[in-house]
């Protein structure tokens, strides 16, 4: 699942190592319609759908967190 | 706040969208992000195509067109409006009240109360709710309800948050009291505390625009704006959204104690695409009872999005003999978060016009 989404997270934004980060949010590596763009291909990839109020920046704030909310899910 | 009224009927409803369309892939290169981005936003938020107003139009020359198009058509005499309400974001001054301006303007009788609401997302409720109010009074029978917004003219063609998503256009509601009209309930809250999540931060009295407000800025995000322009803080928006709109939608079905299926249509105010398709999904309704396609079409137009919607794709519905159970909703600027569900009888006029403002 983390391979997954570094893909996804490096397609959205290649000019960022999303590894070197430990809050993407607050270093500035995604912006709010970047999280939309993260959101709809999380759908796509899981054939989920991510409810709207669990659309936060603490839920993709580091791919720990985007694995938890997504086990939610699948 | 439930208010409840009955007895209230809209015979006609007009929308007018301006001639000119931008389209989004023309305005890709005024942003600071790569082709491919704002393509993938484009196919997720619905960013196509969107109205925009030229030269000087103002909100009031859409609605000032929208009535007199009624009046030629012979729906009703000017004379008999009794109360004038414009709710906008887009006056054309400070003062005096755009209402008056249209007043003079359409030539309506003095005895007739003019109102202006500063209002947007959820101003077309507001509106209604406004309508319904001065109906309850004898002395009134028959109210204009004119929504306006440029927003495009207060937009920066370098911020891709908002200017793909923003779209011009008017409507004119014309609303009466009617034995027949069926009770409604209508919900509205307003959360002020969060009021600057979506502003013009500078052009009023608080901050005057000056060369300072009009210079363009980074904002960090690839997004370039001065304060003179709107600004949306998106995450809190949809925030705010996704957690008191289906909430909203819950109360009101408990309210009129029908089920979600009752529901021949749900009316939303529309932000982007995406955001509507998230509250379609959580609320549990078919994309096929929400139409969704006003963003991609003529963008958003504040409080215009409902009556667009209504014209753009259920007017065949409105003006048939079958009445049609409906739940508008609007939420956004304010906070401010409204909603009814109304089940509407025929309607006399349900149409888009198109105003040409290069000849205008």
């Amino acid at each position: 699942m983390k391979e997954k989404i570094l893909k996804i997270l490096g397609d959205i934004r290649p000019e960022f190592d999303f590894n070197e980060s430990d809050n993407f949010i607050d270093d500035g590596l995604l912006d709010s319609f970047d999280i939309v763009t993260l959101v709809s291909e999380l759908d796509s990839e899981f054939s989920i759908s991510i409810n709207g109020e669990d659309i936060s920046s603490e839920n993709f704030a580091t791919l720990t967190t985007i694995e938890n909310l997504l086990k939610v899910y699948i | 706040m439930i208010t409840e009224f009955s007895g209230k009927r809209i015979t006609d409803l007009i929308s007018v969208i301006p001639s000119k369309i931008s389209k989004f892939d023309d305005e890709i290169h005024n942003y600071s992000f790569t082709r491919e981005q704002s393509i993938k936003l484009k196919n997720i938020l619905g960013f196509d195509q969107h109205r925009i107003v030229s030269n000087n139009t103002t909100a009031s020359d859409l609605c000032e067109y929208g009535f007199r198009y009624l009046v030629d058509q012979k729906k009703f005499r000017p004379e008999s409006i009794d109360a004038l309400i414009f709710i906008s974001h887009s006056p054309d001054h400070f003062v005096p009240p755009t209402s008056s301006i249209l007043h003079g303007k359409l030539n309506l009788k003095e005895d007739c109360l003019c109102f202006d609401i500063n209002h947007g997302c959820a101003g077309f409720i507001v509106g209604l709710q406004q309508a319904f109010m001065l109906l309850n009074n004898k002395e009134i029978n028959r109210v204009a309800l004119m929504n306006g917004d440029t927003l495009s003219r207060k937009t920066s063609i370098k911020d891709r948050n908002s200017y793909p998503v923003i779209g011009d256009a008017g409507s004119v509601t014309i609303i009466e009291n009617d034995p027949l009209g069926k009770p409604l309930k209508i919900f509205t809250k307003n959360r002020g505390k969060d009021a600057m999540v979506i502003r013009i931060p500078a052009g009023g009295f608080r901050t005057p625009s000056n060369n300072k407000t009009a210079s363009l800025h980074s904002d960090g995000d690839g997004n370039f704006r001065g304060l003179d322009n709107l600004v949306m803080d998106g995450g809190s928006v949809f925030s705010f959204v996704q957690a008191e709109v289906p909430n909203m939608i819950q109360e009101l079905i408990e309210l009129n104690q029908i089920s979600m299926n009752d529901i021949d249509y749900y009316i939303l105010h529309q932000p982007n695409k995406f955001m509507l398709e998230k509250l379609a999904d959580k609320i549990g309704v078919p994309y096929e009872k929400m139409p969704n396609n006003i963003v991609e079409n003529f963008g958003n137009s504040n409080s215009v999005t409902i009556p667009l919607n209504l014209t753009f794709n259920l007017s065949k519905e409105l003006l048939g003999y079958s009445p049609n159970k409906l739940l508008l909703a609007g939420f956004g600027v304010g906070l401010t978060w409204s909603g009814l569900i109304w089940e509407m009888s025929s309607l006399k006029s349900c149409e888009i016009l198109e105003f040409d403002d290069n000849n205008g």
